[in-house]
């Protein structure tokens, strides 16, 4: 039983991992239908700017606490500027142009960036500092689990939640779900499709920055291309739930994570993939839009 | 003299190496073949195994050759192919070397070893490492200065068994050519020995953002110890994992992981953590040595397995001389029992024809810094 359980909180720490970079390809392609490759990039990025943003400040002597938040704030503006940019440069002129050009400007964009910060940073692994203390309340469940992992399950499930709110409550969610049912009606009653956009980059963006550091510094290491594997398995993870659905990425990680860790545990972790992936054939015979997606009528 | 000088560089020394025989030259000699890439792509494996039998000989001859008799040199070339390695061990065969000092790859050299096996001749390579060579038994005439492949895993299953006591080992790698290969090594000699189980055997994927199932696992198995079969990236995450789920495994892993950045990555859980490594020879006053003459003759550092290969012309020189023969039989009985101070340790070599103690030593990380762990 101690197993199952231990297996299960690997599984939902897994899922909630994929969930937080789950989330910005879910937005994004609930806005504009397009799959942001380059989201995995901009998780690096991330991850890159807590790393110099901590680094820096830990060796001023700054308070764990106040490094954290430094960090994550640094990371969010700093990988929303990414994404936003990426936006105005690589998917707007493409905007009208067959769907398949902004995909492949989109794959064309995560190798830039992946080579950029290869060149720009370096090719070796850097340690990354462990911000997320051992709290002392959580040290009888250490071998169960651990601070960071918990850390990241409450993040995520916060994140879900304030999302959730922010779409279906406020102004520029009403806005964004406008511009997501039919973006040239949206535009007639006067909401400023661009800025919707933009906007949506920059909240996914942001979202993957704060993973970015989490993951980081639940791993302990970072090199230019984590964002590639993270991101795929995210991607997945957003297609099983229904991409374009954000309690559909949600679920959707989690079943993914714990697929794995149960796989792992129960099997073989050589197979952990194989029944990852075979999951999600099957989900999309059955459901060809994923478990809470909502079939696509529309012709884009 | 089958080969032609054309740098003026090596002109002395070549004229070190042969003045003696040259005027002895109706006595016996003692004639030591060279076989190996000595043209080609590969060359540069052959050519520093030429150097250091230049380099030892000369020094042999000039202090009186072994029991007298001064050696000479045989070079031949193989190209580092296999079909021409059986031609070239003919033609080492008919021009009567004792012994042969090669072949330097591992295709060329078990092409050539059954012409060799068949006129009774020793054979040593500085280089060739496939585990076949010797673990087959069906080459009693080859001996070798360095490492087999699979040396890596016998030591770190030796380390964990012997040294450490452990009996249960769960085995982890990380799918690639290296680590699995190194790992199925591992898993083969622990259920050999008899000594320990393997309580997990399990590959698990490089880049994945989280292995704390794979860890869980190993803490169900009951292992006392985790063979690591892959690089430093996945080394950390998985020891991170293992200490933060405080579990005090012992962890133990191969030269793909002695590397600084697996202790500034892993920092603190580094700490004791076993990884094997080539031994080093720096220390070696004989390695210094050989490395100087070369430096002084031929004004270079030198090249690929220069000190395996300086060590295998001074066994076998050293055997012949300790045998007062160059019969097979004395010869081989020979390397088998006396040691010989070579630039890669005190040597001998054990029935199947591996030398003892070469190759690689295990390392713990202490205080931040690999260090050898005796």
């Amino acid at each position: 039983m101690d197993y199952f359980i231990e297996l299960l909180f690997s599984g939902l720490t897994r899922g909630s991992i994929y969930a937080l970079i789950a989330l910005g390809y879910t937005m994004v392609y609930g806005i504009i239908g397009l799959i942001n490759f380059a989201h995995g990039e901009i998780y690096m990025i991330g991850a890159f700017t807590s790393f110099v943003v901590a680094t820096v400040l830990s060796i001023y002597g700054f308070p764990l606490l106040a490094i954290i938040v430094l960090a994550g704030v640094c990371a969010a503006i700093w990988s929303s500027a990414y994404g936003y940019t990426i936006e105005k440069m690589a998917y707007k002129p493409l905007r009208h142009a067959p769907r398949l050009s902004p995909l492949i400007s989109a794959i064309g964009m995560s190798i830039f960036l992946q080579n950029y910060v290869l060149l720009a940073q370096t090719s070796d692994f850097l340690p990354f500092p462990e911000l997320i203390p051992d709290f002392a309340f959580m040290e009888p469940y250490a071998h169960i689990v651990g601070s960071s992992d918990l850390m990241i399950l409450v993040t995520t499930a916060v994140v879900m939640v304030a999302l959730t709110i922010l779409i279906k409550f406020t102004r520029i969610g009403k806005a964004m779900r406008a511009t997501a049912q039919d973006r040239t009606m949206a535009m007639l009653v006067g909401i400023n499709v661009d800025r919707i956009i933009s906007a949506t980059f920059i909240i996914g963006s942001s979202l993957a920055a704060i993973g970015g550091l989490l993951i980081a510094s639940h791993i302990g290491q970072i090199n230019f291309y984590i964002g590639f594997l993270a991101g795929i398995k995210a991607f997945t993870a957003a297609v099983l739930g229904g991409i374009g659905s954000i309690p559909g990425a949600v679920i959707g990680s989690l079943i993914l994570g714990l697929t794995e860790s149960f796989a792992t545990g129960y099997i073989s972790s050589d197979y952990e993939d194989v029944f990852a992936f075979s999951l999600l054939v099957l989900i999309l015979i059955f459901k060809p839009s994923g478990i809470l997606g909502k079939a696509e009528t529309k012709k884009v | 003299m089958k080969f032609g000088v054309r740098r003026p560089l090596l002109a002395a020394a070549v004229a070190l190496a042969f003045a003696f025989p040259a005027a002895s030259m109706a006595a016996d000699t003692i004639k030591l073949g060279v076989a190996g890439p000595h043209s080609g792509d590969l060359a540069s494996y052959g050519l520093p195994t030429i150097n250091a039998a230049k380099l030892v000989v000369a020094e042999v001859n000039a202090r009186g050759g072994v029991n007298g008799m001064q050696v000479e040199l045989l070079i031949e070339d193989d190209v580092c192919k296999p079909e021409v390695a059986t031609n070239t061990a003919t033609k080492l065969v008919s021009d009567g070397a004792h012994v042969v000092l090669g072949h330097i790859c591992s295709g060329a050299t078990k092409a050539a070893l059954p012409i060799y096996k068949d006129a009774g001749v020793v054979v040593m390579s500085p280089s060739a490492t496939n585990p076949a060579l010797t673990q087959s038994g069906d080459y009693p005439n080859f001996f070798r200065t360095i490492a087999a492949d699979d040396a890596q895993a016998q030591a770190e299953v030796d380390y964990a068994l012997n040294v450490l006591g452990l009996k249960k080992i769960a085995v982890i790698h990380d799918k690639g050519d290296y680590g699995k290969g190194l790992a199925e090594f591992a898993k083969v000699f622990i259920e050999q020995s008899g000594k320990g189980e393997v309580v997990l055997y399990e590959g698990v994927t490089p880049g994945a953002v989280d292995y704390s199932a794979v860890v869980q696992k190993v803490k169900r198995s009951g292992a006392e110890a985790v063979i690591f079969g892959g690089y430093h990236p996945e080394a950390s995450k998985i020891v991170t994992m293992m200490r933060k789920k405080r579990m005090n495994t012992q962890f133990i892993s191969d030269d793909g992981v002695k590397d600084d950045t697996f202790i500034k990555v892993a920092g603190k859980h580094a700490e004791g953590v076993y990884a094997t490594g080539p031994q080093d020879n720096s220390a070696n006053p004989i390695s210094v040595a050989a490395i100087a003459a070369h430096k002084t003759t031929y004004g270079t550092d030198p090249g690929a397995f220069y000190e395996n290969a300086y060590s295998a012309a001074q066994a076998l020189l050293n055997a012949i001389e300790q045998a007062d023969s160059t019969d097979f039989d004395a010869v081989t009985k020979a390397l088998r029992t006396t040691k010989t101070d070579t630039p890669v340790g005190n040597i001998n070599f054990d029935e199947r024809g591996d030398a003892v103690g070469v190759g690689f030593a295990m390392y713990q990380v202490r205080d931040g810094q690999f260090v050898e762990a005796k």
